[in-house]
């Protein structure tokens, strides 16, 4: 690769949008990481007992009419709100852009859950009767519907598409959108992932029969990675997105930059449907520095994946401890304890709620860590208060998911 | 249900599938179309809230009496007749 190719495939984040159950915005997330305030609450799901759960107040009708929040699906509404948000923050006057040098990319843990358990609970009121199953239902469930709403609000005519990842996939859409700039594809990727998971039962229930599911009588201490008192995973609905862009086209028309991808990883275990495993997670994260030119030393903030199940917890904390094991600085963190489990949103939230450390110059804590598991052989997690650090340019971020899929992104401060 | 009854059933569907307009200066006479956001997927909802409020089934050759206010009260007064509002 010639320079002139590398400064052109250097990818850069230039605007950020986002929800989550402690903020509807990066300044307000970060206030409430640092503060250390949960956002997990009780939350009535259908045909089961109330569930604790991660759930989002942002206005959905700043960006939508309030026919189009009743036409499409609540991923999309996340969607649509996170990518004008983000578009909005890049100072950009949008009906200048190129929309046809647009693409959408954004991440997805599952989608149709929800709209299929309300039909189907629609159409019981009626004795099963198919006739008045939903003409809405197919153009709400088809996989790429949070980002095909995206470009129907924001008029973009370039590619769009999710990408189906499990809880890997806020990772994956960055990287997607990575790609997609680098091959020259697009000028601007509109990437990130979405969840609207807490609105199917489903998720619950299913967590609950794994033994997966975390009960609290307190929600805010009900997550609880890394702890012995641990109980699993309370899963949260949210989306972030980023605008992506080449670095050259970024300096051109001075926008901010809040960071640089320097490096990036995909892999998968291939070993069990649900059961993590250390070692392709510990490759993933090799990989990622590999292709970034950088060792563990570099790193100054690790975003763990951690969801509060035992093995889980347990496999990433080893894989972590063999990389990390001769750079005792490194602030290993987790935004699930306060907000749990944002799936399909989980990895690019978490990324985002670390970036403004770039300026403050704090690692966000991993709160409800009350008793280390001695399992986790971990002497670096920032527990239950903010760290502040000499400095921080480097910031690692995992998300891993079911079916053995692994994701690392490395995020650099800007510098030329 | 009487003619009137029928009318507001019409224009509470319309508000639901429509609710960013303003139904109160409706005008019966003038198709739905030409006075609101109305697209083929909001059309279709008129006939599932019916068919599902009042089991009413209506085939897609008498769509074209769905048009106006009129001629929609018209169409459905002997289908609802029966109907206590």
């Amino acid at each position: 690769m010639t320079n002139a190719e590398m400064y052109n495939s250097r990818i850069v984040i230039t605007g950020v949008g986002l929800t989550s159950p402690i903020g509807n915005s990066l300044p307000d997330l970060r206030a409430n990481l640092l503060a250390g305030k949960s956002g997990v609450t009780r939350f009535e799901t259908r045909y089961m007992p109330p569930v604790l759960a991660g759930v989002c107040n942002f206005d959905a009708l700043r960006h939508q009419k309030r026919k189009e929040v009743r036409r499409g699906t609540r991923a999309g509404s996340i969607a649509v709100y996170c990518a004008n948000e983000a578009v909005n923050d890049t100072g950009l006057e949008w009906e200048n852009v190129e929309k046809d040098r647009v693409g959408v990319y954004l991440g997805i843990t599952e989608h149709g859950n929800v709209e299929t358990e309300n039909e189907i609970f629609e159409i019981g009121k009626f004795g099963y009767d198919t006739s008045v199953w939903s003409h809405h239902h197919n153009p709400r469930t088809v996989a790429n519907n949070p980002a095909g709403e995206v470009t129907l609000s924001l008029g973009v005519t370039g590619p769009h598409l999710t990408v189906g990842a499990a809880c890997a996939a806020g990772n994956a859409g960055f990287i997607q959108g990575l790609q997609m700039l680098r091959l020259g594809e697009v000028d601007m990727a509109i990437a990130g992932g979405v969840s609207e998971s807490i609105h199917t039962f489903g998720i619950f229930a299913s967590f609950k029969s794994q033994n997966a599911l975390a009960h609290h009588d307190t929600p805010s201490k009900a997550c609880r990675p890394f702890d012995t008192d641990r109980t699993g995973i309370v899963v949260a609905e949210g989306g972030a997105i980023c605008t992506l862009e080449r670095l050259p086209d970024a300096l051109a028309r001075g926008a901010k930059i809040y960071g640089e991808i320097v490096g990036h990883a995909m892999n998968s275990d291939a070993t069990d449907f649900v059961l993590p495993d250390r070692n392709r997670q510990a490759q993933c994260v090799e990989l990622a520095l590999k292709r970034a030119g950088m060792t563990p030393q570099d790193i100054d903030i690790v975003s763990s994946h951690a969801t509060a199940t035992e093995q889980g917890d347990i496999e990433e904390s080893s894989a972590l401890a063999k990389i990390f094991k001769d750079h005792p600085n490194v602030a290993i963190n987790n935004t699930k304890s306060f907000i749990g489990h944002a799936m399909g949103a989980a990895g690019a939230i978490e990324l985002l709620g670390n970036i403004p450390a770039f300026d403050d110059g704090m690692a966000h804590a991993t709160i409800n860590l009350d008793h280390l598991d001695p399992n986790v052989p971990l002497t670096q997690i920032v527990a239950n208060e903010p760290r502040q650090l000499d400095s921080i340019d480097c910031i690692l971020n995992n998300s891993f998911g079911m079916l053995g899929i692994n994701s690392v992104l490395i995020v650099k401060r800007y510098q030329d | 249900m009487a003619p009137e009854q029928i009318r507001q059933v019409v224009l509470d569907i319309l508000a639901r599938i429509a609710p960013d307009e303003d139904l109160s200066d409706l005008d019966d006479a003038v198709a739905f179309r030409d006075q609101m956001e109305l697209d083929s997927m909001d059309f279709l909802d008129i006939v599932m809230e019916l068919r599902k409020a009042y089991r009413v089934q209506i085939p897609e050759e008498d769509y074209e009496n769905l048009v106006t206010m009129d001629s929609t009260v018209a169409y459905l007064t002997p289908l609802l007749k029966d109907v206590n509002a």
